[in-house]
Formats: structure tokens, C-alpha cells, sequence
């Protein structure tokens, strides 16, 4: 089959991109697909015209093509594509729109505040900041809406570290969200088709649980796949994760992240295109299902396409 | 001839996470200091065409004749080509030496010819000297901030990085001194001092004369080497020269790094160091273990391009097209970046220094600034320690005068808008804002790089 990967772009996230990017290819070739790696670009379009694949593995990540903007191109040209749709991916990629479709189908998620810079600019919001602050309490979590990987993701441990915290994450999006710090372990469900893979649960290496950096750096976190979680405990974080991935309308394949705290599993965000990495989660999460790098292609590739008609 | 057929696969794949693991197993300790990061990544994007980059530290070989490059290879095809294309003495030539005499003669210097090992890039020359001094724990003292491109061959031979603050003198010295005794008394052992005492990477300042020699007498008392640094000392744009450490030592505790790259060209990959001989020794083993010699066809070409006499004359050319963009840089700074910033007034080499309020940080606004399309350097990446938040790097050299107005232009408004943020969620009003005084040309208001300090030597 001809596949284009499309991966790279200008979003802040190509490097991972890339990388990604390069992996799905190597993994293609050797099922014996054609490959044609594109890194996406003003020519995008008409790239796509000329190379007329018969799907896209979408191996981009951030703003411009983990946002439904190149799945928007992909539908209009009418090329089946991996991963969840359109609508789908702008639910995921905006963390505020994501919170609200979750509350609304009744799925857990931290309680939250959000604020684009008019509010602060022309409303006044920063009068409302100290009521807020005393309603999610100490540490909060500042987030830009739309953003991937730990970029421009704050703990502000007083109410003085807010101001910066804000200025930092209206640095990647005009939106932000305040978030209550929910105290737990931290697990990422990723979804192939509707079933859950095992669970991988992040485990910090010493006190760099208020860094999110680490998180992305080998050897300051560990992975554990499958986590080590009770019965019941598992049952309720694949409940949770399954739902928001259905309440998000996902298809194909996802990654939800989630905080196990006192009170049961929460959802942070949804990642609509995770990361494809050789230390990336999702691929680990199959590989714990028996699945190889090279099976969980193919079978994100089985899914993009239409299902044949009897 | 029977074909030969085409190989499988370009090669096997990792496919698996254990994989990883497995190769992870075999990692140098020295590896775990290796960090890549997420501010890495963001770097990935400031090479897209529309992206003006101030983030370069890229010399414009733009105006160097085809003509005389071409004459020159063809000279030499045609004169030397077995040598040129043959290995060549771990040392470098000595007609390449030759070159290097004349290149530190030119600031005043006259080392031993059988002092000086050439090298490719004067980076490699940071790399030996760590190789033949650093044990594992060992202290290096360097700049805040310090040359980015320093940082991580220091953290590969797992040297204990401890950083001197600058101010518009440059290193301050009472405080090197300072941390000698605390070094001293904690039983630390530093190796040596890594300095860029002319027109400094990043922060464009010069180390005062004074400062100069007050270095020179603590490493001679403490017999402890400094290792000067001097890519730029050729590309001054006002000022008086400075004499470098390396001539006030004479040479016994100064081990000097010098390079072709900001001079000629960065792609021929030609530097060269120099030190006494018991060092030069080991550095020459180090060398030899490395990459057995320097390139030897761009020691021809660099032989040829001496030969022709115009080395100076382009050097002078450059300083013409420098000057005019670090001025050009200088105006864009004053009419665009706010009333809160500082940054320094370099006399020459290829960086200003930038420093915001404190509330900004700069990787996070080098995300907002790359959807602007420019780019800059965070002044993270010149610390060890996570300090250098506010601050930035610019580069006035690798880029034309209305790339660097218009880069400038709107690095000033994605700061404006953070500022008038910052003042709209505290309510503070730090500094009256720029358009508020009409002072027009207000030349030196901003150019305070670092806090006057009373130590000596100002």
C-alpha cells in the first residue's frame, strides 16, 4: 500500500515529530508498504495531490497537526488517514473543551479555571484571581489550553508565583487553565481501536515530582508497564479512560493521562496523536500486550482505512 | 560483474522499548549528564526558512570571493594533491603554524611554534584540554554566563561546573578569588579556568586590563591554568585592544585556544591550541587518539589563502559589515525593546546580551517569539545551574541589517505584550513605559548589562 507519513511541521513539537516520523517509516517498510515521508509545509496540498497515497499515517504532534488542521486538509482531499477525526483531535489538542465535553459526560477531571489574555487584558480578571486561587488552593497547576508535552506547564506554589506562571503559559496559547493540583500516581491509558492497552504508570526518580521535565528525560522517570494496580483500582482507570476516549469522540487510537489520587482516578488530557517515540508510551503500552512496533502500525494503518462493504 | 544485490534494510530496526533498555545497560555513567530537553526541541524549528534567527552564532561567509576560493583549490589540486589528500602530522603542518603566528601576532602574542597544536575548531581545542586535566568530580570554574557550546563537553568528562559572575568588566575576579579559598577549604580541586576574557559568548563583554592581570597573578599563585578562549578578539568595532591573558602570562599558566572560524571560514574546521610543553604533551596523545590529524587539504587551503597576503584586508571587511549590524541591533534594541530591559554594548565579536524583567522567562517566550517567526537564544542554556531565565542572546552577525530591525522589532513586541500582561495580573507599573519619555536617542539608558560592582578594575 502507499502510505504518506506525515510528520514534522512547524509546531513546537517537530523534533518528537520527527521522530516519530522516522520510526512509522522504518516500521512500514519492513511490512512492505510504500512510504513516502512527508514533513508538512506550505506545499503540503499539493504534495499530497501529486503522491495520491492510498492512506496517511498523521505522525505529527502540537498545534497544526495534532489540532484537526491537517486532518481537515486530509478529509477534504479525501485520503483515509490514522487516528482519531476532526473533531476529535480539536476536542483533545484544547485541554479547556476537553475538561468541559468530560464534566459533561460525567467523567472526573481536576476542577479548573480558564482565561484568555482578554479577560485579563480588557475584563479586569485579574481581581477574580485571588477568589480562584482560594477555591483550587495551593500548589495550582498553570496550563497553556493547547500544548503538548510539558511546554509551558507550571506548579505555582504561592499565590506570588502565579503572575509569572500565567505570563509563561500565554506564552504557547492565548488560552490558559488553573488547575487544582490533585495529589497521585500518574498513569497514561492508551486506547488501540476501543480496547485499552496495559497501563504504564509514571514514577518520578527523586523529587522531581514538580518538574515536568523530567518526565520526558530517560533515567529522572521511571515507566512501569503494566502498572501495579489492584483489581479494582484498574477496572476504575480503564472505566474512566475508555469513557473519556468515547466522550471525546477518539477513533483509531488515543492516549489518555490521568492522576490516581484518593478519590479514584481523574483525567488530565487526552492526547489525540501520542507520541511514536522508541520511549514514548503508547508503543511501550503495546509491546506489554504482546503487540511489536511493527503489529501496532499496521494495526493503526487497519483502522484508518473504510471498513469493506459486504 | 555480478550486481550486487541491495542490502535488506538500511538497518535493522529498534523495535522494541526493550531495545532501549538493553543499549541503556552499556551507557557511560558519563552519559546520564547528557541531557537533551524539551528547549532542544524548540531549537528544531528556528531552521525553518521564515524564521529570522538571532539564535546563530554564524559569521556571514557570504562576502568571501568564489573566485579566490576557487583559485586557491585549483592551486592547490593542481600543486599538492597527494599531500593535501594524505594524513598529516598529529601537530598540524607547520606552515599552518606559520599561519597561526601570524594570526596572534596581529594581537600581540608570539608563542613557540612547537607550542601549538592544531585542531579542528577551536572546539576540539575545549575538549583536549578537558581530556588531559579532568578527572571525574574535578572543579572547572567558568563565566556566568559562559559559552553554551563549553557547558556540555565540561558535563562529559563529568567536571563540577562552578560559575563566576560577569558584569560589564567581565569576570569578576574578587569573587573568583573568593571561591578558590571556599574550593580550598571544602578540599574541591579545580583544574582550571575557562574564560572568554574578548567580547565574550554570550554576553559581549570585554574583561577590563585591570581584571586582566589580577587573573593571570591568582592562577600563577594558586598554579592553576586558565584556559583563554579568543574566537573574536580580531573583530573589534571600537575601543582600545586588549592585551590577551595568554601575552600577559607569557604563556606558563595560559593555555590559549584560538580558531580560523570567525576569522575565515567555521567549515574548514580549523582551530588550534596552545600550551606549555609538559601539557602540549598529553595534549597531543589526546589528539591522536581522537582523530589522528586535522584536516589536512583545509591546512592547504588555509596555507594558500595566507599566502595571498589579504588575510587582514577581509578581516577588515568584516569588521566593516559587523560594526554596521551590531549598530543597526543597538538602535532596534533602543526603539523596541521596553523601558525594564537592559543589554550590553559589545565593542566587538558577534553577541549582545539581553536581560528582561525577571518575571519573563525566556525559553517560554522563545515559544511565543518562534510564532512570531524569529528566534534568539534563551540565557538558560549558558548556566549550569537553571539561572539566566530572563535573559537572552542575540546574534548581529550571521544576519543582514533589515533582518536584524526586523527580527529585533518583533522579539520587542511579543515582550511588550508579556509585560503588559504582567502589569495587567499584579497591577504594578514597574517601569513608565518607553513612548512615556520622549527622550529620543536615549543612547546609554539601557545599556547596563550587569550590576556596577566596587570591586576593582572597573
Amino acid at each position: 500500500m502507499r502510505v504518506a507519513v506525515l510528520k514534522g511541521g512547524r509546531s513546537l513539537e517537530r523534533g518528537v515529530s520527527l521522530r516519530s516520523g522516522a520510526r512509522v517509516e522504518d516500521a512500514l517498510e519492513r511490512l512492505g508498504h510504500e512510504t513516502v515521508a512527508v514533513d508538512t509545509g506550505p506545499d503540503l496540498v499539493a504534495r499530497l495531490r501529486e503522491l495520491r497515497p492510498e492512506v496517511a499515517f498523521v505522525a505529527l504532534h502540537g498545534v497544526g497537526g495534532e489540532d484537526g488542521t491537517a486532518q481537515e486538509l486530509l478529509e477534504l482531499l479525501d485520503i483515509p488517514f490514522t487516528g482519531p477525526g476532526v473533531a476529535a483531535c480539536v476536542r483533545c489538542m484544547d485541554k479547556v473543551l476537553a475538561k468541559h465535553a468530560m464534566r459533561e459526560a460525567g467523567l472526573p477531571t481536576p476542577d479548573w479555571f480558564a482565561f484568555s489574555q482578554t479577560a485579563f487584558r480588557e475584563l479586569g480578571a485579574a481581581e477574580a484571581l485571588g477568589d480562584l486561587e482560594q477555591r483550587l488552593g495551593f500548589p495550582l497547576v498553570v496550563k497553556p489550553s493547547r500544548g503538548g508535552s510539558s511546554l509551558g506547564v507550571k506548579f505555582a506554589a504561592d499565590a506570588r508565583e502565579v503572575p509569572g506562571a500565567l505570563v509563561a503559559a500565554f506564552s504557547y496559547d492565548d488560552k490558559v487553565l488553573l488547575e487544582r493540583h490533585v495529589e497521585g500516581r500518574e498513569l497514561a491509558v492508551s486506547v488501540l481501536g476501543d480496547e485499552a492497552l496495559p497501563v504504564v504508570e509514571a514514577i518520578p526518580v527523586q523529587g522531581d515530582r514538580y518538574d515536568f521535565e523530567a518526565r520526558y528525560e530517560i533515567g529522572r522517570t521511571r515507566f512501569a508497564c503494566p502498572a501495579e494496580l489492584g483489581d479494582e483500582e484498574h477496572r476504575a482507570v480503564v472505566e474512566v479512560a475508555l469513557g473519556a476516549y468515547r466522550a471525546l469522540g477518539c477513533s483509531g487510537f488515543a492516549r489518555i493521562d490521568l492522576i490516581l489520587g484518593a478519590d479514584g482516578p481523574q483525567v488530565l488530557e487526552a492526547n489525540a496523536i501520542p507520541g511514536l517515540t522508541d520511549t514514548s508510551l503508547l508503543p511501550q503500552a503495546a509491546e506489554a500486550a504482546g503487540l511489536s512496533f511493527e503489529r501496532l502500525v499496521e494495526r493503526i494503518l487497519e483502522l484508518a482505512l473504510p471498513v469493506p462493504s459486504p | 560483474m555480478s550486481e550486487v544485490p541491495p542490502p535488506p534494510h538500511r538497518r535493522r530496526a529498534h523495535t522494541s522499548t526493550r531495545d532501549l533498555e538493553r543499549y541503556a545497560a552499556l551507557f557511560a555513567e558519563r552519559t546520564r549528564v547528557m541531557r537533551s530537553s524539551a528547549m532542544r526541541d524548540l531549537m528544531a524549528i528556528t531552521a525553518s526558512p521564515e524564521v529570522i534567527s538571532l539564535a546563530g552564532g554564524l559569521p556571514d561567509t557570504s562576502t568571501f570571493p568564489p573566485q579566490s576560493f576557487a583559485a586557491q583549490m585549483t592551486r592547490i589540486a593542481q600543486e599538492s594533491a597527494a599531500e593535501a589528500l594524505q594524513y598529516g602530522p598529529t601537530e598540524g603542518f607547520e606552515e599552518t603554524r606559520d599561519c597561526i603566528l601570524q594570526v596572534m601576532g596581529a594581537e600581540g602574542m608570539l608563542p613557540d611554534p612547537h607550542d601549538i597544536i592544531v585542531t579542528t575548531g577551536g572546539q576540539q581545542g575545549i575538549d583536549l584540554v578537558c581530556k588531559t586535566l579532568v578527572d571525574p568530580g574535578d572543579v572547572v570554574i567558568c563565566e556566568a554566563p559562559t559559552y553554551p557550546g563549553a557547558v556540555p563537553v565540561f558535563c562529559s568528562y563529568q567536571a563540577d561546573v562552578v560559575q563566576v559572575e560577569c558584569d560589564e568588566d567581565g569576570m569578576r575576579v574578587g569573587e573568583l578569588e573568593g571561591l578558590l579559598e571556599q574550593l580550598r577549604a571544602e578540599s574541591r580541586r579545580p583544574k582550571f579556568i575557562y574564560s572568554v576574557p574578548t567580547f565574550q559568548n554570550p554576553a559581549g563583554v570585554t574583561m577590563s586590563l585591570p581584571r586582566r592581570q589580577q587573573l593571570v597573578e591568582l592562577a600563577r599563585r594558586h598554579e592553576l591554568l586558565v584556559v583563554e578562549d579568543n574566537p573574536y578578539g580580531l573583530l573589534r568595532y571600537g575601543g582600545e585592544p586588549m592585551p590577551p591573558l595568554y601575552q600577559l602570562d607569557g604563556g606558563d599558566f595560559v593555555i590559549y585556544i584560538g580558531t580560523f572560524s570567525k576569522i575565515l571560514s567555521p567549515g574548514i574546521r580549523l582551530g588550534w591550541t596552545v600550551a606549555p610543553p609538559p601539557v602540549m604533551e598529553k595534549i597531543v596523545l589526546g589528539k591522536q587518539a581522537a582523530d589522528l590529524c586535522t584536516s589536512t587539504l583545509t591546512q592547504y587551503f588555509v596555507r594558500e589563502y595566507f599566502r595571498e597576503g589579504r588575510w587582514q584586508q577581509y578581516i577588515e571587511d568584516l569588521v566593516e559589515i559587523y560594526r554596521r549590524r551590531r549598530d543597526v541591533m543597538l538602535e532596534a534594541l533602543g526603539e523596541h525593546f521596553p523601558a525594564a530591559a537592559t543589554w550590553t554594548k559589545p565593542e566587538g565579536g558577534l553577541f549582545i546580551w539581553a536581560t528582561l524583567p525577571d518575571y519573563i522567562d525566556t525559553s517560554d517566550l522563545l515559544a511565543k517569539a518562534l510564532r512570531a517567526d524569529v528566534a534568539f537564544v534563551p540565557g538558560q542554556a549558558a548556566y549550569v545551574d537553571g539561572r539566566g531565565g530572563s535573559s537572552m542572546r542575540l546574534n548581529f552577525s550571521g544576519v543582514s541589517e533589515d533582518e536584524i530591525r526586523e527580527g529585533i522589532r518583533r522579539i520587542g513586541s511579543v515582550i511588550a505584550e508579556q509585560v503588559e500582561l504582567y502589569e495587567a495580573l499584579t497591577g504594578e507599573q514597574s517601569v513608565p513605559a518607553r513612548t512615556a519619555a520622549p527622550t529620543p536617542q536615549s543612547d546609554d539608558a539601557n545599556v547596563l548589562p550587569f550590576r556596577k560592582t566596587a570591586e576593582g578594575g572597573g
